[in-house]
């Protein structure tokens, strides 16, 4: 079984191990010799792109990742900001792409598995789920299984675990036929003095492992992550983890059990590349060494060889350091949660990852050189070229492309997809997915956090610093228009083979946006992920920097959601609409868009956004107004109709403008709002707006049964567009394929 | 009144029920273990929603017989008040303390949502405050929640008035919409839609609390 070690490591292995030649060079270097067959697989796996972020790391640092509220950015398991009254949050998104494609049901649930784990792995009780879901157009032939398969994955595991799947987004673009994105993100809360790190400390302390058993799945997941899919993918199934989602809810409870006591030094959730990752981040972190005995690890078939311990995937399981003589107590609780519960090792003063199995070592690595001389690239990238403003086409029936818009898979009711969610657990859900932020209140208090996922990929694609400015500006607004203040962000980087200077050009971009909105927004970025090489057969995704921001409203009582609530209410629309049609959802849908040379998208400025979002966050929380709804994709129209459908009663509007029409209805401009209150405290609003040089504008009532802009300009029936926007999703998930 | 909380390995509604309680009745309810042989005495045992034993083999069919319910199913013989959600119903189903079962629902999916009830007797111990409601709005949240009893079953349901609650739309393809069911003494409930999630204003409605209140006020 140990024969492995004995296999003659050649060139050809190098290669399937995801390495190139200089790497292995650089590996001999580093351990002053060549490596057996089990350093190998943990050399490849901690130098992937996946672990060892070696392309995009150069570029990582360049963002903003301070503020005084922040607790700890990125580099431990999941970001931490605090919240006051002795409480922080706790928060990441991660993706799950390649496995999701290849097994939805798994790739998704396991998605959800980990990022749980990186959550509460800190300390924290993890208080809600989000996602940001991309798939192929619609009528791709595997768009329906994908879709469907993880959705049922997101709510298999979320919903058995019992934390509440309180949002996210879902869109369709052709540019995900081979490539879907399944990135998930969770936000937890714990006490500020209690937050869990991962540095390693004490020679001689235990080191316990805790958990599933470990089985010979997802083994080399981080290396398949690592690399583009070609037709073969489909045999790559084997390498996809399966998750238990009851094991998840039991280690959930034992480990917070736990750390309400004082036993645990360092702790580490097993993620990409399980043990291997986790013993070599704790190691490093705490510039200690470790020994590991593999035949104690547990293990759920036999004659696994240390190969495949250490590279297997299998989820839920965790590995902690405790202070000594703590083990007893601590097995305890987990023998209570019927968890394994084994002491594996030791930590060493060799700065080295020693392990033994059969009582032979079997491998033995410095730590430093499996982490710090992992390769950093600084890739050769094309920055995107500045794209022309477009002169949009209207359309000949505006009612027409109304009801096409809000009726169609773009902007559609996402109800089919949240209703599979269990969006209520856990007893605190106080705004439901379906507006522009999901609310949840910090339990037994009044305060609430509001969070929100969203990304543009039309917009990155056709300017990625104006994609990623409007990215973070987007959450930003999200959190504004529920009463939130946004506080910080997380983000799940997903983009094609960075090898491609274009597409490195695109990554380039996108975080050179998003840094500039971080800093003027005061929102910086406090964990996250990177997905690349979201290829297939050489054929990319649109650059999709998902963004999830977390902010916090002190009085959870006055939230703000998107429905009206009574006829006669007077909407106003914050913000300037400018002639913004490049790279809009109506472009694309009503007109068609070159995907070779795309408009230009919207602009973002910051000053602007700040400004509009600050007064009218202050409404909120003034009291002046409950009926909120940023401007997004689809622009105006698309804002009026959710707000008409969710409040379950018409609008009658007139929008004045020297745009032409469908300009004025559709674009995109960003920094907007629309609000509604009663006729007299609409009037004070806008006074107010007026006075602070914001500009307003009173467009008409909520009320009646019809959706009626500029005197008829468009006017259909609230029952047809509200039937078209709920059916869509339904009738297609229905279709026979 | 004293309540107590079941809990097993995968219950996820044990905090929404013990905070529900607390709040409705001023007090704070115990939790039970399910390796626990007894308890202390109380005024009412609940069940919580959740996926005991991550729904493996049947739902509710491993916690059915973990050593609690031994004690539970004696107590509520004995006339305890005893109330099943969701996973509880399922779990009240297998002791067969109440009829019929639980399946899949007919759409196969997992199902979130609020849902419209009629409350169809309002002379139990848990629904008298409803009594003049003629229509209720709680959520569900469950893959396996469609109700099934062969006719026979089903119509002494009905004759004896143990069905409790029944949806107005068909949520599930539960027979006869059934949502919810007492036994024939009247001291145990189970049902599907979760009356712990309906509170408060700021879930979206207090429809749930009168199940609440109307055991305090029968136990006085």
């Amino acid at each position: 079984m140990q024969d492995v070690n004995n296999i003659k490591i050649t060139a050809e292995i190098v290669k399937e191990h995801g390495l190139t030649p200089g790497e292995y060079d650089r590996i001999v270097g580093a351990m002053g010799r060549e490596p057996n067959y089990t350093e190998l697989g943990i050399y490849s796996v901690m130098w992937s792109e996946h672990c060892s972020y070696k392309s995009s790391r150069f570029h990582l640092k360049k963002l903003p990742t301070e503020a005084p509220w922040v607790i700890c950015g990125p580099g431990e398991n999941a970001g931490v900001i605090d919240i006051g009254d002795g409480q922080a949050v706790i928060f990441k998104m991660e993706s799950h792409n390649h496995p999701s494609y290849i097994e939805p049901y798994q790739g998704a649930a396991t998605g959800v598995g980990g990022i749980l784990r990186d959550v509460f792995t800190m300390g924290a009780r993890p208080v809600a789920n989000m996602n940001a879901l991309r798939f192929g157009e619609p009528d791709h032939p595997k768009t329906k299984h994908l879709l469907a398969g993880v959705v049922e994955g997101i709510g298999g595991y979320g919903n058995c675990v019992g934390v509440p799947t309180v949002g996210g987004e879902t869109n369709f673009d052709p540019s995900y036929n081979g490539n879907i994105l399944v990135n998930a993100m969770t936000v937890g809360v714990a006490d500020k003095d209690k937050i869990f790190y991962c540095a390693a400390a004490g020679v001689g302390n235990p080191v316990v492992y805790v958990g599933s058993k470990t089985g010979r799945d997802g083994i080399h997941g981080a290396t398949m992550a690592s690399a583009e899919f070609t037709e073969d993918s489909e045999e790559k199934r084997p390498t996809v983890q399966v998750g238990d989602p009851f094991t998840e809810k039991l280690l959930i409870e034992a480990c917070l059990e736990l750390m309400d006591t004082d036993a645990i030094i360092a702790i580490q959730d097993m993620g990409a590349a399980g043990l291997t990752s986790s013993s070599v981040e704790m190691a490093s972190k705490g510039g200690v060494g470790f020994e590991l005995n593999l035949d104690k690890v547990p293990q759920r078939e036999e004659n696994m060889t240390p190969y495949e311990m250490c590279l297997s995937e299998s989820q839920e399981r965790m590995l902690m350091v405790l202070k000594p003589g703590r083990e007893a107590m601590a097995h305890a609780i987990f023998e209570k949660w019927e968890l394994d519960f084994a002491v594996i090792g030791e930590i060493t003063d060799t700065g080295k990852l020693t392990l033994t199995f059969g009582g032979e070592v079997v491998g033995d690595m410095p730590i430093d050189s499996l982490v710090e001389d992992a390769p950093e690239y600084e890739r050769p990238y094309v920055p995107t070229p500045k794209r022309e403003v477009a002169d949009v086409a209207a359309v000949n029936d505006l009612n027409q492309a109304v009801m096409d818009l809000v009726g169609g898979p773009h902007l559609c009711s996402r109800r089919w997809i949240w209703e599979q969610y269990d969006h209520m657990v856990m007893g605190d859900t106080i705004q439901r997915p379906g507006g522009d932020a999901a609310v949840v209140r910090v339990h037994g208090t009044d305060k609430a956090l509001a969070i929100s996922t969203d990304v543009t990929p039309r917009y990155c694609h056709a300017d990625p610093v104006e994609g990623g400015r409007q990215a973070v500006a987007e959450t930003w607004r999200n959190i504004t228009a529920v009463g939130g203040t946004p506080l910080a962000i997380t983000n799940g980087l997903n983009f094609g083979n960075p090898e491609r200077t274009d597409i490195m050009g695109q990554f380039v971009g996108c975080l050179e946006g998003m840094g500039e909105a971080c800093r003027a927004l005061d929102y910086p970025i406090v964990s996250g992920n990177v997905s690349l090489y979201n290829e297939t057969n050489g054929s990319g995704i649109l650059p999709t920097p998902a963004i999830g921001g977390v902010g916090v409203m002190a009085d959870s009582s006055k939230m703000a959601t998107i429905g009206f609530k009574t006829a006669g209410d007077v909407i106003v629309l914050i913000g300037d609409t400018k002639d913004e049609l490049g790279s809009s959802l109506y472009e694309r849908e009503m007109v068609g868009n070159n995907t070779d040379n795309p408009s230009a998208p919207p602009h973002v400025d910051l000053a602007l956004e700040r400004r509009n979002g600050d007064f009218v966050r202050a409404l909120i929380e003034n009291g002046q107004v409950t009926t909120c709804h940023d401007l997004s994709d689809g622009g105006l129209v698309a804002a009026l109709a959710d707000m008409a459908i969710s409040g379950g009663m018409g609008v009658s509007a007139n929008v004045e403008s020297d745009l032409p029409l469908h300009v004025a209805l559709f674009s995109e401009t960003q920094a907007r709002y629309l609000i509604a209150a009663g006729a007299e405290a609409a009037e004070e609003i806008r006074k107010e707006a007026k006075d602070a040089g914001i500009p307003v504008q009173v467009l008409g009532t909520a009320g009646g049964d019809r959706f009626t802009i500029n005197g008829g300009a468009v006017d259909v029936a609230m029952s047809e567009l509200a039937a078209a926007h709920s059916d869509w999703m339904p009738s297609f998930m229905a279709k026979a394929s | 009144m004293k309540s107590a909380v079941i809990v097993f390995p995968g219950s996820n509604c044990d905090r929404d029920m013990a905070v529900a309680l607390e709040k409705i009745t001023g007090t704070k309810p115990l939790m039970v273990w399910h390796q626990e042989h007894t308890f202390d005495t109380v005024d009412f045992v609940a069940l919580p929603g959740g996926f005991s034993y991550g729904d493996y083999l049947r739902c509710g069919a491993m916690s059915a017989r973990s050593n609690v319910m031994k004690e539970v199913i004696k107590r509520a013989e004995d006339g305890v008040p005893t109330f099943g959600v969701c996973n509880g119903f399922q779990v009240l189903t297998e002791t067969g303390l109440l009829p019929g079962a639980l399946m899949r629902n007919a759409n196969l999916h997992f199902v979130c949502k609020d849902v419209r009830m009629s409350v169809e007797n309002t002379d139990t111990m848990f629904t008298s405050d409803y009594a003049g409601d003629s229509e209720i709005t709680v959520p569900v949240a469950h893959h396996d929640g469609n109700y099934f009893a062969d006719d026979d079953t089903l119509d002494r349901l009905e004759g004896e008035g143990q069905v409790a609650f029944r949806y107005l739309d068909d949520i599930n393809g539960a027979q006869r919409g059934i949502a919810g069911i007492t036994n024939a003494r009247g001291n145990i409930l189970g049902m599907m839609p979760h009356p712990e999630r309906m509170i408060e204003p700021a879930f979206g409605g207090s429809d749930g609390r009168k199940l609440f209140t109307s055991v305090m006020n029968r136990l006085g």
